[in-house]
């Protein structure tokens, strides 16, 4: 299943409540305001590096440039643009975005 | 400041990023419409507002324009108090470093370039809150 959050992990709880439910095996991307969950050295990157080992991570290139945090991102997180979004919802079985 | 009317201490508190919602842009333009009416303004930024100072932003992907560029204006303005949680920057991996660098011209002083951005802790957030006239958030 692909999990899309567009929440700040810092203003609400989507990020956490996705983190808690997610199988393994599944795929979580970051979008708009939610990108800022996957900046290295931050109140959770801890849990979202705990995350990685059996979901995959992914951040929409796009707004990590757009907020002047690209060059921040935690190693292991995969940068996608716009088609690589459209490919990870054909890839998936599902999606489920916590809004 | 104007001899004409009270002037009164305004504030105005951003507590979102940018770009996700309006309110960062909204708060931008009032705040220059404010400025034009020679108030005492501050502007605090703390919890996700802090990510509106972040500089080196590239908007061209999302569509939208970068809108951030106008806060190196605010000291053109007489706006030159620019608070900054501290707090709110290291839960979010930030330093000083990662923000504009902005800056205001003090006629009094030949015009020297000082800085805008004051870190703050708690109890100096506390404190601006209490001494304020007026206080705007977004």
């Amino acid at each position: 299943m692909l999990h899309i959050v567009n929440k700040s992990p810092f203003m609400a709880g989507a990020l956490q409540s996705c983190l808690r439910v997610a199988k393994a095996g599944s795929t979580i991307l970051m979008i708009e305001d939610g990108i800022y969950g996957a900046i290295d050295g931050t109140a959770v990157s801890g849990q979202v590096k705990e995350a990685m080992g059996e979901i995959s991570i992914c951040a929409l290139s796009h707004d990590l440039e757009a907020r002047g945090v690209n060059g921040k991102v935690l190693d292991g997180i995969t940068r996608v643009d716009y088609d690589g979004f459209v490919d990870l919802v054909t890839a998936n079985d599902g999606v489920q975005s916590w809004l | 400041m104007s001899d004409a009317g009270a002037t009164k201490k305004f504030l105005y508190i951003n507590r979102k990023a940018p770009y996700g919602t309006i309110y960062a842009w909204e708060s931008l333009e009032v705040v220059l419409i404010g400025a034009a009416f020679e108030q005492d303004v501050s502007l605090l930024f703390m919890d996700d507002g802090v990510y509106q100072l972040v500089k080196e932003m590239q908007t061209k992907g999302i569509g939208m324009k970068n809108f951030t560029a106008t806060y190196a204006a605010l000291g053109d303005y007489e706006v030159n108090k620019i608070y900054v949680d501290k707090d709110a920057l290291s839960q979010r991996g930030l330093a000083l470093d990662d923000l504009q660098h902005l800056i205001w011209e003090d006629e009094n002083e030949d015009w020297a370039e000082k800085d805008s951005i004051r870190l703050v802790g708690r109890d100096e957030i506390a404190d601006l809150l209490e001494e304020q006239d007026v206080i705007f958030n977004f």
